[in-house]
């Protein structure tokens, strides 16, 4: 087991201004419209509550049967400037990451950059090490045999 | 328990369960692969070997990029996620969500300034 630091940043520019950028996260309706649940996943929950101190939950199951869960905390909100949140990350409910993230929305010219930045730490545990190192062990064990097989005929 | 690897290990052994496709693999073992290489010593047509091709490709055994015309294949060292795929998987996550809010910003607060960045 061991935990992976990773930081990363994402800017985008968007013409509209950063009040109204501003609002795809702290309004439900256009947050859901970007953040919610993806179509065709099932058992979807999704709920925020925009303020410091509240949360925002985003439970949903892939088409392949793996339940993501995204559940946030809201640290520190500047109204039309800047949002900084924690989260966690987990999958079929086996925590995989806890991220510090903070988004600033500055006007730039006639429209707004947006600055997203994540410092996580990942942990790598995503399955059982030692059921995966088995299961890998054995596909690459098998598959070896047969080439020597294959290449021996 | 059924978990993504015991899937992951169910599609590779359902891959490697038919003859043609042990062949491709074979092949392969030797070094990357055009389609038209892998098919020349095998007696089907080429939409049933792109058949066979998209079946190892889904098992994770294999993977391929079109360069021009020309598709090469190759063997996936390890079918299974690794973490450093999870968090590039991570970002790309981050990053399409993004292009979603694009779309839901133009959709909500139109602008009259075409398709201007």
């Amino acid at each position: 087991m061991s935990i992976r630091q990773h930081d990363f940043t994402i800017e985008r520019r968007f013409r509209q201004t950063p009040a109204q950028a501003f609002r795809a996260f702290s309004d439900p309706e256009l947050k859901r419209r970007w953040f919610g649940v993806p179509e065709g996943w099932t058992d979807a929950k999704w709920e925020l509550d925009f303020r410091v101190g509240g949360s925002e939950v985003s439970v949903g199951r892939d088409p392949r049967g793996t339940v993501h869960e995204f559940r946030s905390r809201y640290h520190d909100i500047v109204d039309g400037e800047r949002i900084v949140f924690a989260y966690d990350l987990l999958l079929d409910g086996r925590l995989i990451s806890v991220s510090l993230t903070t988004v600033e929305v500055r006007p730039d010219r006639d429209g707004t950059r947006l600055v997203f930045t994540e410092h996580g730490a990942f942990f790598d545990d995503l399955e059982d090490p030692a059921e995966r190192e088995h299961g890998t062990g054995l596909l690459l064990d098998g598959l070896a045999a047969f080439l020597d097989e294959q290449a021996a005929a | 328990m059924p978990t993504a690897d015991a899937a992951q290990l169910d599609r590779a052994f359902n891959a490697l369960s038919d003859e043609s496709r042990r062949a491709m693999v074979v092949r392969l073992s030797r070094g990357a692969a055009s389609v038209s290489e892998l098919a020349a010593p095998l007696d089907m047509s080429l939409p049933s070997v792109m058949q066979h091709l998209d079946v190892l490709q889904r098992s994770g055994l294999v993977r391929s990029e079109k360069v021009g015309r020309v598709r090469t294949c190759r063997l996936e060292p390890s079918p299974m996620r690794t973490l450093e795929q999870w968090i590039a998987e991570h970002r790309a996550t981050w990053q399409r969500h993004f292009d979603r809010l694009s779309d839901v910003l133009d959709d909500a607060f139109p602008t009259d300034q075409g398709d201007r960045q």
